[in-house]
C-alpha cells in the first residue's frame, strides 16, 4: 500500500515536472534528501550502539573504526581489495532489489551464486584446453546467467503460480543449491588433488580473467556497475518498470489495468538470479578459478542488507556495496589487532539491518522533507 | 537379507524422526503461537542458533543442562520480544524484520560462541523408553528419547486444548483473525503480538538448546541447518493445528534421518543429496499446500505473508 502511494506520488510529480512548476527542483531534493538522510542517520546510531557493545566486551570503538578505515579504505592496497569484495555484493544486491521492485522479498542470491558459480566451473571442465579462453569464459558466463536466472526464477514462478512465500522458497533454494554442490564437488567432479577442502578441477590459469589494467581488481567490478546502471535505467525509465512498480504497489490494480502481473514476477526474479549468477561466475572465473566451498561465502546475505540499505535503488547499491565491501576487507586486520572474533562483522551488520528497519518508520515523520503537503498550502 | 536391512533403515528412521524432530516440533509451535496472533516470525532460525549457543554456554558454565534450556528460552524470548517491539511500530515489515533479527542472532551467537566451540558442556539425559518396553536392542535405542521430546508432545496436547478452549486462546485467535474485532473486546492487539512473538521466541530457544545438548550435542557454527527456517514453512503445512506440527516434525525428522540410516546399512551413495532431503520435502509441501482451499480457510486473517 505504502509503494502504490510512493508511485502514485511520484508518478504525480513527474506531472508536475511536465508542466515546468518552479518549486519542482525544491520538492524532488526535499523527497530525496529524506531518502538520503534517514539510512545516514540509522548508519550512525547503528555505529553508536556498536560502540556501545564493544565498549562492553571491554574493546576500544575508535581502534575499531580506525581499522575498518586502514583496512577497508585507507590504502591503495585495501582499497583494491575492498572494490574485490564490493563486485560480488553489488551484483547479489541488484538480486534482492529488483524483485523488491515488484513487491518480492526475495532472498536466494546465496544459492543463486554457488550454483552459477558451480555450473560455470562444471561446464567449463570438458573444454579446457580444447577451447580457447574467450571461448570458455563465454560458455561459463552464459551457464552461470541461465542457472542463475532459472534458480530465482522458479521461486518467482511458484509464487505466482502457487501462492508460495517467495522468501521462504529462494531461502530453501539456497540450502538446496549448496547441497547440489556439495554432492558434486564431494563425488563425482572432484579434483583428488584438492585434499583439504573439495573442489572441482581448476579451470587453469590461462582462462581465468585477468585484472583491470592497472588495478589488482577484477573486470566483475566494471560488470557490476555497468549492470547497476543498466538496471536504474530499466526500473526507473522504461515501461517495464513502470508496470514492475505499480504491480508491486498494487498487485491488483496492476491486474485491473491488464498488465502481465505473472510474466513481470517471473522475468523480475529471472534478472535476480541472473546477476547473482553473474557473481557466481566472476568469484570462480576470476578470483578461486575453481568450485568449492568458498563460494558460500556469504556474499548473498551481505547483499540482501545492502540493498535494503540502498533502498533498493541500482544506483545506490554501487556506494553501499562499496562500504559493506570495505568492512568486509578489514575483518582479518580487526581479527588480529584486536583479538576479536570474525563474526565481528556479522554482528555489525545485524545492528545495522535491525536499526535500518526500524529507521523504516521515520519516513513521512517530518514535515521538512514532505515538500509536496507545503506546496499544496501554498 | 533385504528385509533386514529395511528394518534396520525403518528403525534408524524411527529413532532418527524422534531425535531429530524435537526442534522442528519446539520452533513450529512457537511459531504458530506468533501467527495465530497475525505476525509472522521469520528470525526464528537465528534464534534457534543463538539459543543453541547459550545453552551450551550456561550448560557449561553451571554445570547444568537444564539451566542451560532456560537460558536458551530467555534470550529466545529477548529475541521474540524485541521482534514484537519493532513490528508494532508504523511502516515497519514484518518478513524484512525477520530476515534482519536472523542475521543478528546469527551474528551474536557466532560472536560469543567462539571459546565454546572446543570444550564440551554436560548434555541432556534421555529417557530409555525401550527398556521399560522390553524391546529389542535396536529398538532400545531408536527409543532412547529425550525429555525435551517429551515436554513438547505435552506442550502440543495442551497449546492444543488451550486455544479452542481458554480465554486466553480466544484472545489470540480473535486477534489473528481480525484486529479490529479484538480493539473493539477492548484487547490490546500489538500488547498480544508482543507477548505471542516473545512466546514464539522462547520456544524456539529452547529448540536451539536441544540441538546443542542432546543431538547432535555440541557447540559449533554448522550446527544448524535451517531447521528454524523449514519449521516456519511447516506451520503452514499443519495449517496452524498444534497436532499437526507435531505430526509435521516427525515427518521432517524422518526426512532428515533418512541419509543417516541409509548409511548406517552401507549405502553410502548420495548422501549429501539426502542430506538436502528435508528442503526439498520443506519446498514440496509448500507448493502442494500453499495454493490449496483449505489452507486458505484455516489462515489467520491477519497474517501478511500466506496468501
Amino acid at each position: 500500500m505504502q509503494r502504490l502511494m510512493d508511485t502514485l506520488a511520484s508518478t504525480s510529480a513527474d506531472g508536475i515536472a511536465a508542466t515546468g512548476a518552479a518549486s519542482d527542483f525544491g520538492i524532488r531534493a526535499r523527497r530525496a534528501a529524506e531518502y538520503i538522510l534517514v539510512p545516514l542517520f540509522a548508519l550512525a546510531v547503528s555505529a553508536a550502539l556498536f560502540s556501545g557493545f564493544l565498549l562492553l566486551v571491554g574493546k576500544s570503538p575508535a581502534d575499531f573504526y580506525q581499522l575498518v578505515w586502514r583496512g577497508g579504505f585507507g590504502t591503495a592496497f585495501s582499497l583494491q581489495n575492498t572494490l574485490q569484495r564490493a563486485a560480488p555484493l553489488i551484483l547479489t544486491a541488484l538480486a534482492m532489489a529488483i524483485p523488491a521492485r515488484i513487491g518480492l522479498i526475495m532472498i536466494g542470491g546465496e544459492g543463486a551464486l554457488v550454483l552459477s558459480g558451480f555450473a560455470a566451473a562444471a561446464i567449463a571442465l570438458p573444454l579446457i584446453g580444447r577451447a580457447p579462453a574467450f571461448i570458455l569464459l563465454t560458455v561459463m558466463a552464459l551457464a552461470a546467467l541461465a542457472v542463475g536466472a532459472a534458480w530465482v526464477g522458479l521461486a518467482g514462478y511458484l509464487r505466482h503460480k502457487r501462492g508460495v512465500n517467495e522468501t521462504i522458497s529462494s531461502l530453501l533454494l539456497t540450502y538446496i543449491a549448496i547441497a547440489i554442490m556439495n554432492f558434486f564437488v564431494e563425488g563425482a567432479l572432484r579434483d583428488p588433488g584438492s585434499a583439504n577442502k573439495p573442489s572441482t578441477f581448476p579451470i587453469g590459469e590461462a582462462n581465468m580473467i585477468g585484472k583491470i589494467p592497472g588495478t589488482d581488481v577484477h573486470w566483475g567490478l566494471v560488470a557490476g556497475i555497468l549492470l547497476a546502471i543498466a538496471l536504474w535505467l530499466l526500473v526507473s525509465r522504461t515501461t517495464f518498470g513502470f508496470a514492475a512498480r505499480i504491480t508491486g504497489g498494487n498487485p491488483r490494480a496492476a491486474l485491473a489495468q491488464g498488465l502481465p502481473v505473472g510474466r513481470l514476477i517471473v522475468a523480475c526474479s529471472m534478472i535476480a538470479g541472473a546477476c547473482a549468477g553473474l557473481a557466481g561466475f566472476f568469484e570462480v572465473a576470476a578470483i578461486h578459478g575453481r568450485a568449492n566451498a568458498s563460494l558460500a561465502a556469504g556474499y548473498g546475505f551481505t547483499g540482501i542488507l545492502v540493498s535494503f540499505l540502498a533502498r533498493h535503488n541500482p544506483l545506490a547499491i554501487v556506494p553501499v556495496a562499496i562500504m559493506f565491501g570495505g568492512i568486509a576487507a578489514s575483518g582479518g586486520l580487526i581479527q588480529r589487532r584486536m583479538d576479536l572474533p570474525d563474526a565481528t562483522v556479522l554482528v555489525l551488520q545485524g545492528f545495522i539491518f535491525v536499526i535500518l528497519l526500524v529507521s523504516e518508520t521515520l519516513y513521512g515523520r517530518f514535515q521538512f522533507f514532505s515538500g509536496e503537503r507545503s506546496a499544496d498550502r501554498a | 537379507m533385504s528385509d533386514s536391512a529395511l528394518a534396520t533403515v525403518l528403525i534408524a528412521m524411527i529413532g532418527g524422526a524422534i531425535r531429530v524432530s524435537t526442534p522442528f516440533m519446539f520452533v513450529a509451535l512457537g511459531e504458530t503461537i506468533t501467527e495465530k496472533s497475525g505476525r509472522i516470525n521469520l528470525g526464528l532460525e537465528g534464534t534457534l542458533v543463538l539459543g543453541a549457543m547459550v545453552a551450551y554456554m550456561t550448560s557449561y558454565k553451571t554445570g547444568s543442562p537444564w539451566v542451560g534450556v532456560l537460558g536458551a528460552g530467555a534470550v529466545g524470548m529477548a529475541l521474540g520480544g524485541m521482534h514484537g517491539y519493532i513490528c508494532k511500530l508504523p511502516r515497519v515489515n514484518d518478513v524484512a524484520i525477520g530476515i534482519a533479527m536472523m542475521s543478528f542472532g546469527v551474528g551474536l551467537a557466532f560472536f560469543f560462541g567462539k571459546p565454546y566451540i572446543q570444550p564440551t558442556a554436560p548434555r541432556l539425559p534421555s529417557v530409555p523408553i525401550g527398556d521399560w518396553l522390553g524391546a529389542s536392542p535396536q529398538l532400545k535405542v531408536a527409543l532412547q528419547v529425550n525429555p525435551l521430546f517429551l515436554v513438547g508432545l505435552a506442550m502440543a496436547a495442551f497449546l492444543w486444548w488451550a486455544l479452542r478452549n481458554t480465554r486466553w486462546g480466544l484472545i489470540l485467535r480473535t486477534t489473528g483473525d481480525s484486529a479490529a474485532a479484538a480493539r473493539a473486546m477492548g484487547i490490546s492487539v500489538d500488547f498480544v503480538r508482543f507477548l505471542a512473538t516473545a512466546a514464539g521466541g522462547f520456544l524456539a530457544g529452547i529448540a536451539g538448546a536441544f540441538l546443542s545438548l542432546y543431538y547432535p550435542g555440541s557447540w559449533n557454527e554448522g550446527l544448524s541447518s535451517g531447521q528454524g527456517l523449514m519449521a516456519v514453512a511447516l506451520v503452514i503445512f499443519a495449517r496452524w493445528d498444534p497436532l499437526k506440527c507435531v505430526l509435521a516434525a516427525l515427518l521432517f525428522g524422518a526426512a532428515g534421518a533418512l541419509g543417516p540410516s541409509l548409511q548406517s546399512i552401507g549405502i553410502t551413495q548420495g548422501y549429501y543429496f539426502f542430506n538436502a532431503a528435508p528442503y526439498i520435502l520443506t519446498l514440496l509441501i509448500m507448493i502442494a499446500t500453499a495454493g490449496s482451499k483449505r489452507a486458505a480457510r484455516d489462515v489467520p486473517g491477519e497474517l501478511s505473508m500466506t496468501r
